[in-house]
């Protein structure tokens, strides 16, 4: 009962910690100086991870695709399935895991830190509010970057499939690129983007509020990171699933 | 000059266990204040909520007219200007160097040139004595500097209320002995409201004007320096003169049995002892807060236990030779 209890007043907090960043946003003087170092930071932390994890991605459904497309003669259509599912799905999937983990985790690290350190009692002391000082820049950087890293994992992983189907499976080159358009289209690409703006949004607010948190010494620091990591995987599977059932209501697919 | 602080039946509970309730009391402008308590009782608790960062269930904190729990966020941050708080461990930003540290306020709220930034950050750490740490970082210096780093800080926007948390807890008793002095160096200097949180009762005993005890979820008393250190109250005889014997004991507040036994046993209070001179400024000059010692004794009509305010018979402390800078923390009358 009293877990039930706190699992509704963790989530009125939370959601009072995103309407204070919210208002937040609108404040002078905008931190560019911090919001630049952060944005800098999660993307040297996130870039090679999410290249490296978008290229075996791309593989993986070429390597499934192949042998079944060819049974039923439709190699042609390689491409097409591959743009599918690495620009719909992979990426912004990607895109999450890599900020949750790589650019989430850090964020809640650091604040965390700064919390049990009491640096975050002393900035506010000294009249500084730490939700516009530090949770602001965190959050608009890391959709920057979620934003930059889901372009990042859709050209990878393309390229890692075709790469896979032309020089492995020897597909034709110009049947791979010729049917691109067969399944996907353009709003395909938005919504990755949408989903990848509301990822890191998300991903960075739930590990800025664990870390801001986060009590009782190192151990506790090293909890909210954990929590932070396991809460923001699966709100962000949860969003991405929501953002896929809006999106196939809204927009006309291609064949149907 | 400093600015009082007015603290009216404050209440305050962590998910229904009170730490201390109805606690009231008025921190006299200009004034050095010590709250004492035995570990656990909420000291920091308390500081923390006298700059908001803790809401108190009840009662009120009177701050030239605007009572604190009932600001907005926005109110708070402006109030909070008048602050500058001492943490426990300095809660220096980690990832800036002790001058970035110090400049760091006065960046985030003033228009100062570097140039201007430059000078005060300078003279600040010159005043703590941290002159050619500047370029480090607060990983690579000790707790002692970065206790002083934090006090620059601190001091940085020309606060009227200063808050030390136990400025004295994992310092060497030579460290203590300065920082001691310093901050009735501070007092004299810039004239604001002090009140440090420690546990530590020679700091107690020869820093402060005043003295709070907080035990067992309340405050037990407060006032000025020799009213404590004469009373016979027996919680504030106890902790004052660091005595087993008394209400204080090794867990929380012994149980009536264990008195009782304690009081069978015919153990006897030792006599109270000296009250010790207060410590002067190093320069000499007398604080604007200062008052002649034994002038509440007499006041009031308490004898003080013999041979208080020794080391020169009923001479004034400054007919004393001049101490050299932070040495006389632990002199004038012996403390135990």
């Amino acid at each position: 009962m009293s877990t039930a209890v706190d699992v509704v007043r963790r989530s009125g907090e939370f959601f009072a910690f995103c309407l204070d960043t919210l208002r937040g946003l609108g404040r002078r003087p905008v931190q560019v100086r911090e919001f630049v170092q952060q944005a800098w930071f999660i993307s040297s932390v996130s870039i090679l991870p999410a290249a490296l994890v978008s290229i075996p991605f791309g593989a993986v459904i070429a390597l499934q695709l192949g042998s079944l497309v060819r049974q039923l003669g439709a190699q042609s259509f390689t491409g097409a399935a591959s743009v599918l599912a690495v620009v719909r799905e992979a990426g912004p999937i990607v895109t999450a895991l890599v900020i949750a983990g790589a650019g989430g985790s850090a964020i809640c690290a650091d604040l965390g830190a700064r919390k049990i350190r009491e640096e975050l009692d002393a900035m506010q002391v000294l009249g500084i509010d730490p939700i516009h000082r530090l949770v602001v820049p965190r959050v608009l950087a890391s959709m920057l970057v979620a934003v930059l890293l889901n372009g990042l994992v859709s050209v990878v992983g393309v390229s890692g499939g075709y790469a896979f189907n032309v020089l492995l499976q020897g597909g034709t080159p110009g049947a791979y690129l010729a049917s691109f358009q067969a399944l996907g289209q353009l709003p395909d690409l938005v919504v990755g983007e949408v989903k990848a703006l509301l990822f890191g949004a998300a991903a960075a607010l739930v590990a800025s509020y664990k870390g801001m948190t986060a009590k009782g010494g190192p151990k506790g620091v090293g909890d909210a990171v954990n929590q932070s990591v396991v809460i923001t995987f699966m709100l962000l599977f949860a969003l991405n699933f929501l953002v896929t059932a809006v999106y196939f209501q809204v927009v006309p697919q291609k064949g149907s | 000059m400093g600015v009082e602080v007015a603290v009216r039946g404050l209440t305050k509970s962590f998910n229904g266990q009170p730490v201390w309730s109805d606690v009231s009391l008025t921190l006299p402008a200009g004034e050095i204040s010590v709250l004492l308590g035995p570990s656990g009782t909420g000291k920091s608790v308390f500081l923390k909520t006298l700059v908001g960062l803790l809401r108190p269930d009840r009662g009120s904190i009177l701050i030239e007219g605007l009572d604190l729990p009932r600001l907005s966020e926005r109110a708070l941050y402006e109030v909070r200007k008048l602050f500058g708080v001492l943490f426990q461990d300095g809660a220096l930003f980690g990832s800036m160097t002790i001058y970035d540290n110090v400049a760091f306020p006065l960046r985030e709220h003033t228009r100062k040139t570097e140039a201007e930034i430059r000078a005060v950050v300078t003279e600040k750490l010159d005043m703590v004595g941290l002159i050619g740490a500047e370029r480090k970082l607060p990983g690579e210096i000790s707790g002692g500097m970065r206790k002083r780093a934090g006090l620059a800080r601190a001091l940085v926007l020309d606060p009227q209320i200063i808050l030390f948390d136990e400025p004295d807890s994992g310092l060497d008793p030579v460290r203590t002995a300065y920082l001691n002095q310093l901050i009735i160096d501070l007092n004299q200097r810039t004239e604001a409201t002090f009140l440090i949180v420690t546990h530590d009762i020679n700091t107690a005993r020869t820093v402060p004007d005043n003295i709070g005890l907080i035990y067992h979820g309340h405050l037990a008393m407060f006032g000025p320096r020799e009213m404590l250190l004469s009373s016979t109250e027996p919680v504030v005889r106890q902790f004052l003169n660091a005595q087993r014997i008394g209400p204080i004991g090794m867990a929380e507040e012994k149980d009536a049995e264990e008195l009782a036994a304690e009081a069978q046993s015919g153990a006897e209070l030792p006599p109270l002892p000296p009250i010790p001179l207060q410590l002067p400024p190093s320069d000499g000059r007398p604080r604007r807060a200062e008052r002649p010692p034994g002038q509440w004794c007499r006041e009031h009509g308490v004898t003080p236990p013999p041979g208080s305010f020794a080391d020169g018979a009923g001479a004034s402390p400054r007919a004393r030779e001049p101490e050299p800078a932070g040495g006389p923390a632990g002199t004038g009358g012996g403390a135990r």
